[in-house]
C-alpha cells in the first residue's frame, strides 16, 4: 500500500494567522497570537456564531499579511467542530470563494491542508488557496458535554477545547516553509468508550501514522527536528511516547503536542491539555511556522489527530476511534 | 493492537482521580451549605413558627442562590472544587436548570429554553417521582400486612 503521497509543484505557507480567547492569551504562546478575544465572544450574541467570526477574522488577518484579495484565491477549505460545520460556512459565507468544509474531528487542521495541498499539487493554474480551522470552547461544550456554566467536576484525563482559530495561505512562491509530503490517516480503533479520555483514544491512530510513514518512506528519524502531534494531552502523548519508543526508538524524544502548548499548564484549570481542533492550527501559525521562518525547525512532521466520535456514540458505548492525517513540513535547505 | 493491551496502556498512563481531597472537599463545602440552612430554618421557625413552611422557604432560598450564581457566572468554579458538595444538595439542581436555560435561550423560549431546560436536571426528576411511587407501594404494601396481623 503506497500511502505517502509526495508532491513534486511548489506549495508554500504564504502567511498564516492565529486567533484565540481568554485563556489562550494567557497561555504560553499568548503573545505570538493575531488576536486574542478577551470575551471569547468576538462581538457575537451567540458562542456558535463567535466560532465563525473567529474563522472570518483568522482569514481576513492571513489575506491581510499576505496582500491578497480573497478574490485571489481559488479554493478555501475549512472545517471546525459544530454540528454539519455550521460555524465555518455561515462564518466564511462573506468570502465568496470555491468552498470545501472538511470535518475530522480535531484532525480537521491537518486534514484541510492535506486536501488543499493535493488540490493545488493536482491543478498547476491554482495560485493560491487557504484553509482555516476553529473550535470554541464554549460551542464544543455545549454540543459534546454539558451546559457552560453547570457545576460538575471533571476527570483528570480530560481536555479543555481551545477557543481558537488558524487560516493559512498556501501558494506558489519560493517561500518557507513548505508542505513537501501528505499522508492519510487511517481509522484506528482508540480502545475506550470514555468521553473524558480522548487523547488516550487518539494515541493509537497517532502511532499509527507515524510508524506506517517511517516505514514506507524510510526516512530517518534523524532528518527531522520534531514530530508533532495535534492534542493528545499529557495522557495521549505518555502512550504514543511509549507505543514510540517500542517501535521507532529514539523518535519518542522528537515528539512534542500542540495540546501541551498551548496553555499554562500549572496555572490553568485545563487538567490533562487543549484540545479541539483550533488548537493544532493556532499552534501551526503561532508557532511552529514562525520558528521555521527564524529556522528553529528544518523540517516537522505534523500530525493533527482526531476523535471520531458524538454525544450519542458515545453514550450507546461505542468506542472512540482516532485518525491521524500527516502532512511533512520543511525549509529547503 | 490488542484491544486489551490499548486498555491497559490507557489505563498505566491515566492519573487517577483524587478521590480523598474530593471528598473532603465535598464534605467540607456540603456541610456549610447545609449548616447555614438549618441556622436558616431555625432562625425561620422561630420567626414564622410553622416548621414546614420555614423548610419549604429554605429550600427556595437555595435553589434562589444557587441559580443566582450560576446566571453570574461563579456557580460553576465553586462547584470545580466542592464536587458533590454542591452537588447533591438542591443547589445542584437549580444550578443543572439554570445553566441549561441560560445556554438554550439564544434558541428561543419554547423550542430552546422549554424543550431544553431539564435536560441535565431531567434524570432526576424522572427517577426521583419514580422511586417515590415505588416507595409508596412498598409502604402501602407494608401497611395493609401490619393491619392484617
Amino acid at each position: 500500500m503506497n500511502r505517502i503521497i509526495k508532491l513534486k509543484r511548489t506549495v508554500s505557507f504564504c502567511s498564516v494567522a492565529a486567533v484565540g480567547g481568554y485563556e489562550e492569551r494567557r497561555g504560553p504562546l499568548g503573545e505570538r497570537f493575531d488576536f486574542c478575544d478577551m470575551t471569547d465572544t468576538f462581538g457575537q450574541d451567540t458562542f456558535e456564531r463567535a466560532e465563525g467570526e473567529m474563522g472570518k477574522l483568522a482569514l481576513n488577518t492571513a489575506l491581510t499579511k499576505a496582500n491578497l484579495s480573497h478574490n485571489e484565491l481559488s479554493l478555501l477549505v475549512a472545517g471546525d467542530l459544530q454540528n454539519q460545520c455550521v460555524g465555518t460556512s455561515l462564518g466564511l459565507s462573506g468570502f465568496g470563494v470555491p468552498f470545501l468544509g472538511v470535518y475530522g474531528a480535531c484532525s480537521t487542521c491537518t486534514e484541510a491542508l492535506l486536501v488543499l495541498s493535493a488540490m493545488m499539487e493536482a491543478h498547476a493554474d491554482m495560485r493560491y488557496g487557504a484553509a482555516v480551522t476553529t473550535s470554541h470552547n464554549s460551542a464544543a461544550e455545549r454540543q459534546f458535554r454539558t451546559p457552560i456554566e453547570y457545576g460538575g467536576q471533571r476527570a483528570p484525563s480530560a481536555q479543555w477545547t481551545s477557543t481558537a482559530g488558524g487560516a493559512f495561505i498556501l501558494g506558489r512562491d519560493e517561500r518557507e516553509p513548505r508542505i513537501t509530503e501528505l499522508m492519510v490517516g487511517r481509522i484506528v480503533d482508540g480502545g475506550t468508550t470514555d468521553g473524558s479520555n480522548m487523547g488516550g483514544a487518539m494515541s493509537f491512530a497517532a502511532a499509527d501514522t507515524i510508524i506506517s510513514y517511517f516505514r514506507e518512506s524510510g526516512a530517518s528519524i534523524t532528518d527531522f527536528d520534531a514530530i508533532v502531534t495535534g492534542d493528545l494531552g499529557a495522557v495521549g502523548s505518555d502512550i504514543l511516547r511509549e507505543l514510540l519508543s517500542r517501535e521507532l526508538p529514539g523518535s519518542e524524544r522528537l515528539h512534542t503536542d500542540c495540546g501541551l502548548m498551548l496553555y499554562d499548564m500549572k496555572n490553568s484549570d485545563v487538567h490533562s491539555g487543549a484540545s479541539g481542533c483550533g488548537t493544532s492550527a493556532a499552534t501551526l501559525a503561532a508557532h511552529f511556522i514562525p520558528e521555521m521562518r527564524e529556522k528553529k525547525y528544518r523540517r516537522i512532521l505534523f500530525l493533527s489527530t482526531g476523535a471520531l466520535m458524538s454525544p450519542q456514540s458515545l453514550l450507546q458505548k461505542q468506542n472512540i476511534a482516532g485518525i491521524a492525517p500527516l502532512i511533512r513540513i520543511e525549509c529547503s535547505q | 493492537m490488542e484491544a486489551n493491551e490499548k486498555k491497559r496502556l490507557i489505563k498505566k498512563h491515566s492519573p487517577h482521580t483524587r478521590v480523598l481531597k474530593n471528598a473532603v472537599m465535598s464534605f467540607i463545602f456540603g456541610s456549610i451549605i447545609c449548616g447555614s440552612g438549618q441556622i436558616i430554618f431555625r432562625l425561620l421557625q422561630s420567626y414564622i413558627g410553622d416548621a414546614r413552611a420555614s423548610a419549604t422557604l429554605v429550600t427556595l432560598i437555595f435553589i434562589f442562590i444557587g441559580s443566582a450564581l450560576t446566571g453570574f457566572g461563579v456557580f460553576d468554579r465553586i462547584a470545580r472544587h466542592a464536587g458533590a458538595g454542591t452537588l447533591v444538595p438542591v443547589t445542584g439542581f437549580s444550578n443543572a436548570v439554570t445553566s441549561e436555560a441560560m445556554d438554550s435561550e439564544s434558541e428561543g423560549t419554547v423550542l430552546g429554553v422549554g424543550s431544553k431546560i431539564f435536560t441535565v436536571a431531567g434524570p432526576v426528576i424522572l427517577f426521583g417521582v419514580a422511586s417515590g411511587v415505588v416507595y409508596g407501594i412498598i409502604f402501602f404494601a407494608a401497611r395493609l400486612i401490619a393491619q392484617m396481623l
